[in-house]
Order: C-alpha cells, then sequence, then structure tokens
C-alpha cells in the first residue's frame, strides 16, 4: 500500500513540518565545512578552525580542580553517594533548595553583590533556550510579538517563536551610532506593530550582548525601563553573558536599575540567566527564569515540569557555587583570561586593519569587513563568508545570520580553543587581509559557491533570514568530542 | 490589557485538582515515624524505592562513572560542554539495550529512532507539539494518569476526549468504547490525531493484553491515526501475564516499514519509573517515522538531558550484569510489596482490581460510598486524608467514570511504614463502617449523622492554598 509523504506530512502538525524551528538554513554551510574538516592541532593542522561557538573552555581547570577537591559534591562517589536515593528521586520543581540559593548567590555574586536576589524567584528550565520559550509562553499569546534590537541571537526566532506562535519584530540598530538602543528606534518598531495591528508584549534585550559583546549604559537601560512602563509592556533581559565582562564599563544589571530611582511596575521586569556562558557548562542545561512578578514565577514554576535541571547536576552546581572562595576566583580569573584573550585578538586584527567594534564582554568579537565587500550587499557578504570558510578555513558567522541591517560584519568567537589554535587563526587571517587588499568578487568557477544558494538577497526581509544550527545552541555535534567517537 | 498569556491566566496545567490537592496536604504534616507519627502517609506518589542498594552498591564499584572519568582520563570539560540535541551515542545504545532486555530481547529499537528529553512529562508533550494542531483531539482511554491533562493539552492547545472504561471488564479497552470516543470528537467537529494509551497501566497497575493491542492497531490502521503508547512502567511489570509493547504487536502482525501503520505507532519511555530516578530527568521518544524523530529532536532542545546525568547513566545500563540483576530484583520486590498491600487491604474488607505491574494497587472502595456519586467519593477521600491520614489519590483525579476508586502506591515507602497505613485504614474502616474482613465487596454502610457532622466540620477546614510541587506521577 502506497503511502505519500504529503499523507504522512497531513498526520503530523504544522510545528513538525513546518521550518520554524530554523534549521534548514543555508548557513549550514560553514557547520558542513567544519564537519568534514575539522581542524586538529596535530592530525590536520590544516582544517576548519571553528569561531562560530560562543562558548567558554577558558576556565575548565580550576572547575575540574573543584571537582577533584570535592567529591561530596558528587552523588556517585564514596563521598556522595550517601546522598544518592534522596537526590534521584527528588522531582519537586521548586528545586532543591541549596540549587536555588547558590544560583541566587551566585548571580549576585557576578553583579558585584550590588543587587541580591531571591532564591524563592528562581525558576528552574531546560537551558536558556527553555526559558525564553517558558517566558513566552507566559507572557504571550499566539500572534503576540515581541520588540528585539538587532543584531540579535539567531535562536531567539525558534526559542520565543516556534511553538508559542509569537513574533519577533526587530527594532532597528546600527553601526552609526555603534549599535545603540535609541528611543527613537523602538518608538518606530512598535509603531509599525500597532498599524499593522499586531499586539506587542514585551522588549527582549540581550546584555551583554550576543553578537556584540559590548554592554547597556545605565542611561539606555533607565530609557528601556521607561519605554517599556510607557507601553506597559514587558522587558526580559537576557543575562547569560554576565559574568563575561572583563573590563569598563562594567556590567549593569536590570535588577540594578529597578532598585534606583525610576518609576517601574517590577511585574513587568523578567530575567533570563543560564550558566552554558559563564560557566562553560552548555551540556549541564542549567536554565533560569527570574521574574519580579509573582504570577509569572507561579507560572514559569509549573511548566517547568517540561524541562527543570537533573537533580545530579542542581546538587553538584548547588555545591560549586556556594564555595564562595572558588566562585569569587572563578569569577575574576575568567574575566582576566578573557580580557588577554581578547586584547590578542583585537590587537592582532587591528595590525592589519582590520577593526572590531569595541566591546568589553562575551566570547567573541564582531569584526568589521565590510571594507572587503564589493559591493555593500548581503549577497557580497555571503560570497565573502564562503571564501573565509573556505580558503581561509575559519568558520565564522555572517551578520545577516544574526538579522544585521548592514552587510560586512562577522561574529567570530575567541573563547572556544586554546592559546595555539588561536594564534593560527589569528595568523590566517592576517595572511587573508594582507592578500585581499581588494574587496572580494565572486568568481565564476568557484566551487565552493553553490549555486543552489537559496537566497534571493534583494527581496530578501530582514526576517525571512534563517540562522544555522551551529550558531544556536543546543546544535550538532561537535566531531573530535570523544563523546561522539564510537561506542 | 492582560498582562499575561492565556497559558498563564488559566488553569488548564490541571494543577487545582484534586491529584495535586492531596499532596500539598501531605506537604503541610508530612508523617514521619519519630518527629511526625501522626503525619499523613504519602500513597499518592508513584516512585519506586525498593532497588536503590542495587545502584549504590554498583557505582561503589564503578568509580569511573562518578568521576568524570572516561578510560582514566578526566572527561568533565567534553561533558560540560556537550550539548548536542542528539545525545550521547553511548548513552543512547544503553538505553535502546536496557528497553530491548525489559522486553525480553523480543524486540529491537534503533538508537538513531530514540530522542531524550527531560522526563516523559516532556516526551509526552513534545509527541503531542509533534502530531497534532491546536484544537486537534487525542483520544485517551479512563482512568488515566491526571498530569495528561497538562501533558497534552496546555500549551499544544490540543483536546483530550475519553475512551470510557469500566470495572465491568476489569477495565479493559473496547472496540465500543473506541468507536464512541472517535464518533464524540467527530460530533464537535473535532480532528482526532491519535490515540494515548499508557501500558503498563497506570493507574490500574495492569499490562494490556494481546487483544486490547490488536484491537487498538486495527483502530488506528482503520482511522489513519497515531498511537502513542506510554510505556514508562514496562519494566515494572512483576507477574503474569507479561508485558507486552505495542512494538512486539507490531512485530507479531507482521507490520514493518512497509506498512502504513509502522509509523504512526510511537513509544515514550523514562528511566522515573523502571530505575526509580525521576530527579534526573530521563525521558525518551522513540519512533519509526523520521519525520517525527527529526521533528521532536530539533524540539528537545527546550529540555535536554544534562550530559552529566547521560554519562553516569550511559555506564550502568551498559553494565548488563547491573541490568540483568535489576530488572529480576525489582520484579521480584515490587511483586512482594503488592502482595503486602493487597493483604493488608483485604484485612480492612478492601478489595482491588488484580494488578501484575506498576507501583500502585488499583483499589476499590466503592461500597464504602455514602452513595454511587463523585460528591460521595471526594468525602471519602476527605476522610482518608484528614483523619486516617493517608494521601491516596481519588479515581476522579483519574478521570474514572465511576466513583470509588482509589489509587494506592506500595513502593515509595518503607515496608513498616505501608504496615501502620493498612492498620490506620483498618481502624477507620472498622469503626466507621464496622466492615468485617472479607474477601469481596462488602455491604455498604451508611454514615450516622453524627459521622456526617464531624465530616462536614473536617470539609469546613479544607484550604487548599497554591503551595507547589508534585509534578510527580
Amino acid at each position: 500500500m502506497g503511502f505519500t509523504l504529503s499523507n504522512q506530512q497531513q498526520l503530523l502538525s504544522k510545528m513538525a513540518t513546518g521550518n520554524g524551528h530554523g534549521e534548514n538554513s543555508p548557513y549550514f554551510d560553514g557547520w558542513k565545512a567544519y564537519d568534514s574538516d575539522p581542524f586538529h592541532v596535530t592530525k590536520n593542522p590544516n582544517g576548519v578552525i571553528q569561531m562560530g561557538l560562543a562558548e567558554n573552555e577558558m576556565c575548565f581547570d580550576l572547575i575540574q580542580e573543584w571537582v577533584l577537591n570535592n567529591p561530596e559534591a558528587s552523588i556517585c562517589t564514596a563521598a556522595g553517594v550517601n546522598e544518592f536515593k534522596d537526590i534521584a528521586i527528588f522531582q519537586d520543581y521548586h528545586g532543591l533548595p541549596e540549587f536555588r540559593n547558590a544560583v541566587a548567590n551566585f548571580m549576585g555574586r557576578v553583579r558585584g553583590n550590588r543587587v541580591t536576589f531571591d532564591a524563592d524567584r528562581i525558576v528552574m528550565s531546560g537551558g536558556a533556550t527553555g526559558a525564553h520559550e517558558t517566558i513566552a509562553f507566559c507572557l504571550a499569546d499566539p500572534g503576540d510579538a515581541f520588540l528585539v534590537p538587532v543584531p540579535y541571537y539567531p535562536g531567539f526566532d525558534r526559542d520565543l517563536g516556534w511553538r508559542t506562535g509569537v513574533q519577533l519584530i526587530p527594532v532597528a540598530c546600527d553601526s552609526s551610532n555603534n549599535f545603540k538602543v535609541t528611543r527613537a528606534a523602538l518608538e518606530a518598531a512598535y509603531e509599525k506593530a500597532q498599524k499593522a495591528n499586531i499586539r506587542v508584549k514585551g522588549l527582549l534585550i540581550t546584555n551583554p550582548s550576543n553578537p556584540l559583546g559590548t554592554v547597556l549604559d545605565r542611561d539606555t537601560l533607565r530609557s528601556l525601563v521607561t519605554f517599556i512602563n510607557e507601553k506597559k509592556i514587558h522587558l526580559v533581559c537576557d543575562e547569560i553573558y554576565a559574568a563575561t565582562v572583563f573590563s569598563q564599563p562594567s556590567f549593569i544589571s536590570i535588577a540594578e536599575i529597578i532598585e534606583e530611582d525610576i518609576e517601574c511596575n517590577r511585574n513587568l521586569i523578567h530575567i533570563v540567566y543560564s550558566l552554558s556562558k559563564d560557566m562553560g557548562f552548555p551540556g549541564f542545561r542549567v536554565g533560569i527564569v527570574y521574574s519580579y512578578n509573582d504570577d509569572v514565577v507561579n507560572c514559569a514554576r509549573k511548566m517547568s515540569s517540561f524541562g527543570l535541571v537533573s537533580t545530579q547536576t542542581q546538587h553538584l552546581i548547588a555545591s560549586m557555587l556556594s564555595d564562595n572562595e572558588f566562585v569569587e576566583r572563578f569569577i575574576a580569573q575568567s574575566a582576566k583570561r578573557l580580557k588577554a584573550r581578547h586584547m590578542r585578538f583585537t590587537m592582532e586584527l587591528a595590525q592589519v586593519g582590520t577593526s572590531c567594534l569595541k566591546s568589553n564582554g562575551g566570547l567573541f568579537v564582531w569584526m568589521d569587513l565590510r571594507r572587503l565587500l564589493k559591493e555593500q550587499t548581503f549577497e557580497a557578504e555571503m560570497v565573502l563568508w564562503h571564501t573565509i570558510i573556505h580558503e581561509v578555513k575559519l568558520n565564522v558567522s555572517p551578520g545577516s545570520s544574526f538579522h544585521c541591517p548592514e552587510p560586512g560584519w562577522f561574529r567570530v568567537c575567541f573563547a572556544n580553543m586554546d592559546d595555539k589554535t588561536m594564534e593560527i587563526a589569528l595568523s590566517r587571517i592576517r595572511n587573508f587581509v594582507a592578500q585581499y587588499k581588494e574587496p572580494i568578487a565572486p568568481r565564476k568557477n568557484n566551487r565552493y559557491w553553490q549555486s543552489n544558494l537559496r537566497l534571493s538577497f534583494q527581496s530578501r526581509r530582514m526576517d525571512d533570514i534563517m540562522m544555522s544550527p551551529c550558531m544556536m545552541s543546543p546544535h550538532s555535534p561537535i566531531p573530535q568530542s570523544p563523546l561522539v567517537r564510537a561506542t | 490589557m492582560c498582562m499575561l498569556s492565556r497559558n498563564a491566566t488559566f488553569n488548564s496545567h490541571g494543577q487545582d485538582s484534586s491529584y495535586f490537592l492531596g499532596w500539598q496536604e501531605y506537604e503541610k504534616t508530612p508523617y514521619h515515624e519519630v518527629h511526625n507519627t501522626n503525619g499523613i502517609i504519602q500513597m499518592g506518589l508513584a516512585e519506586n524505592q525498593l532497588c536503590f542498594d542495587l545502584l549504590e552498591s554498583w557505582l561503589a564499584k564503578n568509580p569511573e562513572a562518578a568521576a568524570f572519568k572516561k578510560n582514566g582520563e578526566s572527561i568533565f570539560a567534553e561533558l560540560a560542554l556537550f550539548q548536542d540535541y542528539h545525545g550521547l551515542p553511548a548513552f543512547k545504545k544503553a538505553m535502546v539495550d536496557f528497553m530491548a532486555e525489559i522486553r525480553g530481547n523480543k524486540v529491537t529499537f534503533d538508537p538513531n529512532h530514540l530522542v531524550l528529553t527531560a522526563g516523559a512529562t516532556s516526551a509526552n508533550e513534545t509527541f503531542i507539539f509533534c502530531l497534532a494542531d491546536p484544537g486537534e483531539v487525542l483520544l485517551i482511554p479512563t482512568p488515566y494518569y491526571p498530569g495528561f491533562d497538562r501533558d497534552s493539552k496546555w500549551r499544544t492547545g490540543v483536546a483530550i476526549v475519553p475512551i470510557h472504561c469500566t470495572s465491568s471488564n476489569g477495565f479493559q479497552i473496547t472496540e465500543t468504547a473506541l468507536e464512541e470516543a472517535y464518533q464524540e470528537a467527530e460530533k464537535r467537529n473535532l480532528r482526532v490525531k491519535g490515540v494515548l494509551v499508557t501500558n503498563p497501566s497506570n493507574p490500574l497497575g495492569t499490562t494490556m493484553t494481546r487483544n486490547e493491542l490488536y484491537l487498538l492497531l486495527s483502530f488506528v490502521e482503520d482511522k489513519g491515526i497515531h498511537l502513542i503508547s506510554d510505556e514508562i512502567y514496562s519494566g515494572t511489570a512483576f507477574s503474569t501475564p507479561s508485558f507486552r509493547s505495542v512494538m512486539e504487536v507490531l512485530k507479531d502482525r507482521n507490520c514493518d516499514e512497509n506498512s502504513e501503520v509502522w509509523q504512526r505507532v510511537h513509544v515514550v519511555y523514562s528511566l522515573s519509573k523502571d530505575l526509580g530516578l525521576p530527579g534526573f530527568r530521563v525521558g525518551a521518544i522513540y519512533s519509526n517515522d523520521d519525520m517525527v524523530v527529526a521533528a521532536a529532536t530539533k524540539m528537545s532542545s527546550f529540555g535536554l538531558v544534562s550530559s552529566q546525568t547521560q554519562h553516569l547513566l550511559s555506564a550502568m545500563l551498559s553494565d548488563r550484569k547491573l541490568t540483568k540483576n535489576y530488572i529480576a530484583e525489582n520484579h521480584k520486590r515490587l511483586k512482594q510489596r503488592q502482595k503486602n498491600l493487597v493483604s493488608g487491604l483485604q484485612k480492612a474488607g478492601i478489595s482491588c482490581l488484580n494488578g501484575n505491574a506498576g507501583l500502585f494497587c488499583w483499589v476499590d472502595m466503592r461500597h464504602l460510598l455514602r452513595s454511587n456519586t463523585f460528591e460521595a467519593e471526594m468525602e471519602l477521600w476527605k476522610k482518608i486524608v484528614y483523619e486516617v491520614h493517608l494521601n491516596i489519590s481519588p479515581g476522579s483525579s483519574c478521570h474514572c467514570t465511576e466513583p470509588g476508586w482509589f489509587r494506592v502506591c506500595f513502593a515509595n515507602l518503607p515496608e513498616r511504614t505501608l504496615d501502620l497505613a493498612m492498620q490506620r485504614l483498618k481502624a477507620f474502616v472498622g469503626e466507621y463502617y464496622n466492615v468485617p474482613e472479607v474477601n469481596g465487596r462488602s455491604q455498604s454502610s451508611h454514615l450516622s449523622h453524627s459521622r456526617g457532622q464531624s465530616l462536614r466540620k473536617w470539609v469546613s477546614r479544607l484550604s487548599f492554598d497554591d503551595r507547589c510541587p508534585i509534578h510527580g506521577r
């Protein structure tokens, strides 16, 4: 009996058969190139270096040392196994009290103890991915919208919109003022939504910013709070890179702003946090929804049933993050190492005339390669990107995947590799820039230029641009990881 | 303007149901054999606490799994960074091997068709997101796990139409019941997308018969809809008739990848019940349909299993000696414990459905009802909670169509506490109903007027404030 594909598609939901997950993207080329030819310092020194993954590998030595010295933090070691049963059966969606206390403590310390967090407002989620979806489910109905300043993390389209039916409306930012969010741009985006009869439920900001690596200044934060208060919409602050800020100006959390002398309905303020970037633990899936709105806390907590943190992990994290001496040392060292890495990277780039947006946080730089574009179009950006992947052998992320309105910007990650690899990456960039003093034109016989590239940039609208799984968490495997090799 | 979503404002999360409210009362005064001997004994939580000693002794003998090590090398960093939603290959292999072992190796599973999720809660919701659009319908046989209302309906917008099962045939699914449910949906102009069954059943504690499974397969084949079989209790089938997975029946009927129905049969699994590890949030979706696997894999981003936990359990479940011993011991201890509960109930003049699986009994207290109504069931339940100090789950919370049935769990408490619970129950029944110890149904007796007054006092004392937890089954 024949069974056509369309029959099968009809039997599944629209959600399952559609593209709302955002992973059918031409940007997959970068990932494919890396997958098929991954760099290894000895085994494949000419391979593609992964610079598209915003991961923090700077301080694992400190963490490993701590784990070795604290066997009771694991419920499986001789020191900890007496707790195995109680931890294994604990499924209360409030989470282990010691876990919540430790996370609240950590969040406060990351903010220099300028604010404290209430452990009872800490709600678990399946990573920041789960946290964003949960927040959207709590605050908005299908068809509602969130305003998001561009450029923004590609995963937001999936996290906030895929299963929730919520849409994202970009707030225009550009390099003329270093991509700062202006009141005018917010108003314009809001007006556009009103005209289209779309109900705006909130504003989503990422601070420190991905992909920019910058922090929001006090005035901007205050103006955002004023804006959302006037419009009576929510403010969701993704602060997952809070501890990656390594130099001035210091990071100011929304938690600090609302304690200031400012008119603000606290029921509108929500924070998304995670340990994936600050600690380098994306595999442990520790996401947090922190809301000043009791109803949202209650609802999010019930929803957390769909993505609780494993109690084995809660137990480990509780132990680690309540070790204040370790936490302080970690935060300081992490910032120091990120700063050194960032400085080395940006200085070397500057020496070959390549600038990056001035930044002081994040795990990446926002590199300005506009001068290498033949023309200021996204098509030209794609050509340049393909060249960087296939000839320079670096997997970087083109700005268009972040909904950047200006072609020529690239996010380049630097914290997911050792010093040696970084030096190799830098030398490749140096050689490339020296070689290509002229803007890069597409070559007719360039075998890397995929003729089946589905993009048509002339007619492309910002919200049509999809993103590649390599830029989203969670994502495809790291091929050289011993965990993925044959069992 | 309403500030929050409809999801946040309405209570379709289902946590105002009595199932969860009983839990809240327990939280206020939980039994403790030293500190609170008069407290409420928890018999409403389907947890398996009988075999932790086996896991603990395995841990003692296998320090590498514990210490983030593999072949002597630290793999902490790799684990901490591993966020691939395809999951740890070694873990998925170990899971499918374990699933096959539980099924007596009569069927095998392909790890590439397994999707890991944060518990069965997430697995069920993800399945519904993949298989149905808002407004479409899922048929579920009653009585069913109260959490399905939340998992299947809340954020998905899908509706549930019950397939009514009754005690006349031990609550087995019949063709008539299936058809009636389907017609009911059609009458309401709703499109049915699938049937969700739990096998072994929660709350019945029974395994599905071959007939029922054949019936279900024919039904979904005929209607062109999906069949989701929640088999999270598959490892708890402790006596005959043995557990039969829907995958086995597909094989029996020679349904393979060339048959239509092959792609529409799916399984949900979890380690929360069989291994007693609900805190670790290990759930799984298994589907023969590549599109479902692909979509579910992407959706699992919202609730992955911690890599730390995947690593530990991968080592554990790959140890065939452990799994073989565990499965056998688990059966043995569950069987004994169930026997104790059944015998304790009998001493109180209470019988239950003949069960062979699960972590609970489906108990018949119809003879203790003032009247054959759900109001009477609620009255009885509240007495049991407030006077007898036992938290058990009333059948109405499981959408049972007949009043008087209760789910009573037996694997989440020590033996001596179970004995105490049965003593309390016996005393209660003796005091209120004067019912002798029998082996079958007893005559109902009516409450005296004074008893009715004390009951009203109990009822008025109720205050179900919004304290959380419990999403446990």
